[in-house]
């Protein structure tokens, strides 16, 4: 399975709000497998930061991710679980959500080179 | 001082051999990981420039794409159930390539094409247009987002490394060279000492010999004087008067 799971390519999957995930899916990243778990988790205000929390674990833990997505202001609410997933794959990438620009003195990975750069670059 | 800052062992010529050997090795090996640390560094400063960069991109890459869709929506009418509900296979999948710096393996992931798109049919009522260039957008923003997790993982892999280097390196040049080269100093000393001791001793035999042999010339000259001819020698003849000689 897991041969079959390299041979066949990794999988992108996305935790975020509804029009960051539809439009991901429209990308063309999407997939639901066997045991119908979806790659993408979409996330309302309703959502509990518990089960974002969970969602994410769960697709650290799949190992057909390669690459996980999660809107910014999702990941400042799971910070903690984020920055404790230090192994380089899945890689945890924050992108800027619709309403949320993008803040790169919150990044967990940015952060950890503090000092080696001035984050100002980046507001350029 | 010493017994904790230097290593246990007997100062003898061939322990002082053994030492300067591990002397040598310690610095080479620290010259080595110092070349390699420096390489890795260059290689890391690079991946964080470019990371930079791509952040800025995506940025405005993704602000693009929800545009996009704000515009899709506007004109095909709300779809975003749609979308969700019929998710079946991904059509754009990772593959991920080594890399090799300075002996670290860094993964490259590379996004490839897979099947079809399953929503080759949506918008096909109204609104295709604002579809198409919607999927397109967002396709681009994933191609750049597979690009900026490969970044991301070589730096995060590279900083665990440049790490664990320079503590090596740091390991090496504040702990084990000081520690070899104080066991060194200790047996240079130990054995200098040794040789002093010996010379000494030497010197103490060779003025006691002195010493002794003064004496006996001073007793057979005054035997000469008093008259005595070598009667002691006429007296017993079994003594040659040879040293004993010793197989």
């Amino acid at each position: 399975m897991a041969l079959h799971a390299a041979v066949k390519g990794k999988l992108i999957s996305v935790i975020g709000d509804e029009d960051t995930c539809v439009g991901f899916l429209l990308g063309g990243i999407g997939e639901i497998n066997k045991n119908r778990h979806p790659n993408f988790m979409v996330v309302d205000k309703n959502t509990p930061v518990s089960e974002i929390e969970e969602c994410f674990k769960r697709f650290i833990k799949r190992d057909d991710i390669d690459i996980i997505l999660i809107n910014q202001n999702i990941a400042e609410m799971i910070r903690h679980v984020i920055d404790s997933h230090i192994a380089p794959v899945p890689a945890v990438l924050e992108i800027p959500s619709k309403d949320h620009p993008y803040d790169a003195s919150k990044d967990s990975i940015l952060r950890r080179a503090k000092g080696m750069f001035n984050p100002e670059d980046l507001v350029r | 001082m010493s017994g904790k800052e230097r290593l246990a062992i007997f100062p003898s010529r061939g322990a002082q051999m053994l030492i300067k050997g591990r002397l040598a090795g310690a610095q080479k090996g620290h010259g080595l990981l110092k070349k390699k640390a420096d390489a890795l560094q260059v290689r890391f400063r690079m991946i964080l420039s470019k990371i930079i960069e791509t952040k800025t991109l995506m940025g405005e890459v993704m602000k693009e794409a929800a545009f996009s869709l704000a515009e899709a929506k506007f004109t095909t009418g709300e779809f975003n159930q749609v979308v969700l509900q019929n998710v079946t296979k991904a059509q754009i999948k990772i593959r991920s390539k080594k890399d090799n710096v300075a002996g670290v393996t860094l993964p490259i992931f590379e996004s490839y094409t897979d099947g079809t798109d399953t929503y080759e049919l949506a918008g096909l009522a109204r609104g295709g247009q604002q579809l198409t260039k919607l999927k397109k957008n967002f396709q681009s923003a994933v191609k750049l987002l597979v690009e900026l997790a490969s970044l991301q993982t070589s730096f995060v892999t590279l900083d665990e490394v440049i790490k664990v280097t320079n503590r090596r390196v740091n390991a090496i040049e504040h702990v084990i060279i000081p520690r070899l080269e104080r066991t060194l100093a200790y047996i240079i000393s130990e054995l200098d000492e040794l040789e002093r001791e010996e010379f000494y001793r030497l010197k103490k035999i060779q003025d006691k010999k002195k010493i002794i042999k003064d004496k006996a010339e001073a007793r057979k000259k005054a035997m000469l004087l008093a008259g005595h001819h070598d009667e002691h020698d006429a007296a017993n003849l079994l003594d040659e008067g040879d040293e004993d000689l010793l197989f």
